[in-house]
């Protein structure tokens, strides 16, 4: 029987680049003080299942790569092996090698040899640079130092191998491992056929063999369980060491007595099995998700679930409404009413959990920065505390994948141009490590992503003179503080006194809020010099629906988002005042707003109210700019559907979109700094 | 065997006879005849009620929802310049698919009625005449007479450009820097 094993290809890459950003956690995590085995435990797990998948496929200079790494992590997990910063950094940069190389592979692309000897190399003198182990304590939970002692007298072992009935169904094929041990030294196999059942019981998938096996030479156990460490969870395992003299080993099987060193290889510590039974969950996940192509996602059964049964209710109210229409009498129109009012809360509810399958956790973006605070603070000798707080705030998966661009060059800047270095701050009287913050949180309809830290700040003066050097603004300007450190989102802007190859060259910026207004969020910058800045940026909880608030002008309809509205209200005769007789304005609790006529600027000429004490002025806030729409008309308030004008159109000004309304008719939705931006025209 | 070689020898007629003639639906605006490449009609609907598009030009009447796709409205009479006519339920929007940098646009153009499908041999497509800049002919590949009339035939791709979108967004980025 021959499988196409490329069918599988997307599905070990998946996993593996899964594997490796596990590592990469895992590596990140170890602290060198106290290092905990369960730790490296899941780093040596992650590199195993990559170095055994890459096997399988043929891809042996992935596998070689991931080999040299795993004997390094393998010490290090025996406690043979120090945990050092150097080590942690080559294992690292190997991570990060492995990850081309895989990527590579994937795209059919030309694996970099230079890279990897490169790094093969580093990985080789880390392994023969060997530091006995004993000045960092690792604390081993359940290693029974004995069989460690006599490892050196072993002079072959005995293994009693009854797997489960299911072995087969899981993928393994006992005979591949048995042609592995017998790599490692003489191997006598006798099988087992006593719990064969008769040909009418036999069910040919199922694996009613045991085998007794004898292996022959000096083998360390950690050979041996490397080979049964794809069925430990389907088999029952017993192995005993043989010394010069063989001890009553089948007697012992069959009495059913465990001595120490039995008991210790039966009951693998916890830590060990639960990643085991992880990467089974994610095996039986994966051809679903493989199947439809690269951008698949991953659904939460619970989520699919809730959606069954909001179908299963969506059916009653359909057929419970269908009755009614059945023979239809004005006596039922209660019940006509009651149904369509289930209906309308039913497909709202259908719509938010279809919706929700959409969202990931942020965290898919967050994951990658304690890496890139990792990298930075070691190159630039900064001392840096990176916290996440927010990890599990729900975001639909466009934005995660388009934000996860601008959040990296945000992180970044904070990490090299807002924290100081250690000595700066020691002598400004702060603390000597910096903290950057990155937080994420839901507000109203919106998501709020803050990266904050506690360093120098944005120096306004010297923005301004850098503006002016520049030619971006005229040397006569007033800037508030607001539009100060707006300036630095203009193209072709950075204070930077040297350029690193972390930031600084100016480009960033103006693109990162240009890739959040794509996404219809904005963003906003809050600074203090010497204590620190936070930009946050604002995003609209899904893409593509959105409630709004239809508005009349004229005989138009548009609709405001109903984020963006603070209040709405009448205008008194003496509350207006004029701005050097043109720009209108009024006063709302002590504050001058400008006024927008929608019917001016968007030339309405059925517009019925002309004077603004006779329509209805609607108080929005986009991007940090507050003023007043005047309109004739509030008609009510809706979700919409947001659908494209560029698809077909091109963008307009003032307008993020159209929907569609429950006539059947187009209205236009409003952006609001679009339409501020309009107005100043 | 033969058959195999009677059906290609009716493919390859047919083959020729596509690259010779060419099928297009015309219709009229005032008193002028014009024609559009069948295979870029989508559809012929009647005249609806549009969406305005505030600060558009005036040919660009709005948007209408073509089954929850939102579709521009394009006047062919204000975009030649032949003057403003009545709509009523008779008046005929024709929606043409334009093609512009791998992208399909849908667009629907007004015009004042469909008249014929007619069959055109290419060879006796005639290019439009020269008149300098006096009259604008970029929109017109060709005339070609049916029955002693002058038909125009137009360039979809050309006419459906929109190409003051790119002219705009030039525009708006010079605002932003």
């Amino acid at each position: 029987m021959s499988i196409d094993m490329a069918q599988f290809h997307q599905v070990f890459f998946e996993e593996s680049f899964e594997g490796l950003d596990a590592m990469e956690s895992g590596l990140l995590n170890l602290d060198m003080g106290d290092v905990n085995v369960d730790e490296i435990n899941t780093i040596f797990r992650a590199a195993h299942s990559i170095k055994g998948g890459s096997g399988t496929f043929g891809f042996t200079s992935v596998s070689d790569f991931t080999h040299l790494m795993e004997t390094l992590l393998d010490e290090m997990r025996d406690g043979r092996r120090r945990v050092t910063q150097p080590a942690v950094d080559v294992l690292l940069g190997s991570v990060d090698c492995l990850r081309e190389m895989l990527q590579a592979i994937q795209d059919g692309a030309e694996i970099d040899g230079e890279s990897v000897s490169t790094h093969k190399r580093s990985l080789d003198n880390e392994l023969n640079n060997h530091s006995p182990a004993g000045a960092v304590p690792i604390n081993h939970p359940q290693k029974v130092p004995e069989s460690a002692a006599k490892e050196d007298q072993v002079s072959g072992w005995l293994i009693a191998f009854s797997p489960h009935l299911h072995l087969l169904k899981t993928g393994n094929e006992p005979i591949r491992l048995f042609r592995e041990l017998s790599s490692l030294g003489d191997l006598r196999v006798t099988a087992d056929l006593q719990g064969m059942p008769d040909l009418y019981g036999l069910d040919p998938e199922e694996c009613h063999l045991s085998w007794k096996l004898e292996l022959d030479g000096n083998v360390p156990v950690s050979e041996i369980d490397e080979i049964f460490d794809w069925v430990e969870e389907d088999c029952d395992l017993a192995k005993q060491a043989r010394f010069a003299s063989l001890p009553a080993f089948d007697e012992q099987l069959g009495a059913g007595a465990t001595d120490n060193r039995v008991a210790e290889t039966i009951d693998t510590d916890p830590a060990r099995s639960e990643p085991a039974t992880k990467s089974k969950q994610l095996k039986s996940e994966e051809p679903k998700a493989a199947a439809k192509g690269s951008s698949s996602i991953r659904v939460d059964t619970s989520k699919i679930d809730t959606l069954i049964n909001m179908v299963g209710e969506l059916v009653i109210t359909q057929s419970m409404l269908s009755l009614v229409g059945e023979h239809f009498e004005l006596g039922k129109l209660d019940q006509l009413k009651n149904g369509l009012s289930q209906l309308e809360r039913h497909t709202r509810e259908l719509q938010e959990s279809v919706m929700n399958i959409r969202m990931l956790p942020i965290s898919f973006v967050f994951s990658r920065f304690p890496r890139l605070a990792h990298d930075i603070s070691s190159k630039l000798g900064k001392k840096i505390d990176l916290k996440l707080l927010g990890e599990h705030t729900e975001v639909d998966k466009t934005v995660v994948e388009l934000l996860s661009d601008p959040l990296v060059h945000l992180v970044r800047n904070s990490l090299d141009h807002g924290i100081e270095m250690p000595d700066v701050r020691l002598a400004a009287g702060k603390p000597e490590t910096g903290t950057v913050t990155l937080e994420a949180y839901h507000r109203g309809g919106n998501i709020v992503i803050e990266v904050s830290d506690d360093g120098k700040g944005l120096d306004k003066e010297k923005l301004r003179a850098k503006a002016i050097e520049k030619g971006l603004i005229d040397p006569d300007v007033i800037l508030t503080d607001k539009q100060s450190y707006e300036l630095i989102f203009m193209p072709g802007f950075s204070t930077a006194e040297k350029l690193t190859d972390i930031s600084g060259r100016g480009v960033g910026m103006d693109v990162v809020r240009r890739n959040i207004q794509a996404l219809g969020g904005n963003i906003e910058i809050i600074s203090s010099l010497g204590k620190g800045s936070t930009i946050s940026i604002h995003l609209p909880l899904t893409l593509a629906i959105l409630d709004g608030q239809s508005i009349a002008v004229g005989d138009e309809t548009y609709i405001v988002p109903l984020g963006s509205i603070i209040e709405s209200l009448n205008i008194k005769e003496d509350r207006l005042n004029r701005v050097v007789g043109k720009g209108e304005t009024f006063l709302l609790r002590d504050q001058y707003l400008p006024i927008i006529r929608m019917h001016e600027i968007f030339n309405v000429a059925s517009a019925r109210h002309t004077k603004l004490t006779e329509g209805l002025l609607v108080v929005v806030e986009g991007q940090g700019v507050r003023c007043g729409l005047f309109v004739d008309d509030l008609l009510g308030q809706q979700q919409v559907v947001i659908k494209s004008l560029e698809a077909n159109y091109r963008r307009v000004e003032g307008v993020s979109g159209a929907t569609i309304l429950g006539d059947g008719s187009v209205a236009l939705i409003l952006d609001i700094p679009g339409l501020v931006r309009l107005a100043n025209q | 065997m033969s058959r195999t070689d009677t059906s290609k020898q009716a493919e390859q007629q047919d083959k020729r006879s596509q690259e010779e003639h060419a099928q297009f639906l015309s219709f009229t605006l005032g008193n002028e005849e014009y024609a559009v490449d069948i295979l870029r009609v989508q559809e012929i609907r009647s005249w609806e009620p549009v969406s305005r598009i505030p600060n558009a030009p005036a040919y660009e009447k709005g948007v209408v929802n073509l089954r929850g796709a939102i579709v521009p409205i394009i006047d062919l009479r204000e975009r030649f310049d032949l003057g403003h006519s009545q709509y009523t339920p008779l008046t005929v929007v024709v929606v043409l698919q334009a093609r512009s940098s791998e992208k399909t646009r849908v667009m629907g153009v007004v015009v004042d009625a469909v008249s014929d499908v007619i069959d055109v041999d290419k060879k006796s497509v005639q290019s439009s005449p020269n008149f300098g800049a006096k009259v604008s002919t970029e929109f017109i590949n060709g005339l070609i007479s049916v029955n002693q009339r002058m038909v125009m035939l137009l360039d979809v791709d050309k006419l459906l450009k929109l190409d003051d979108v790119d002219n705009l967004r030039g525009i708006n980025n010079d605002e932003e820097s």
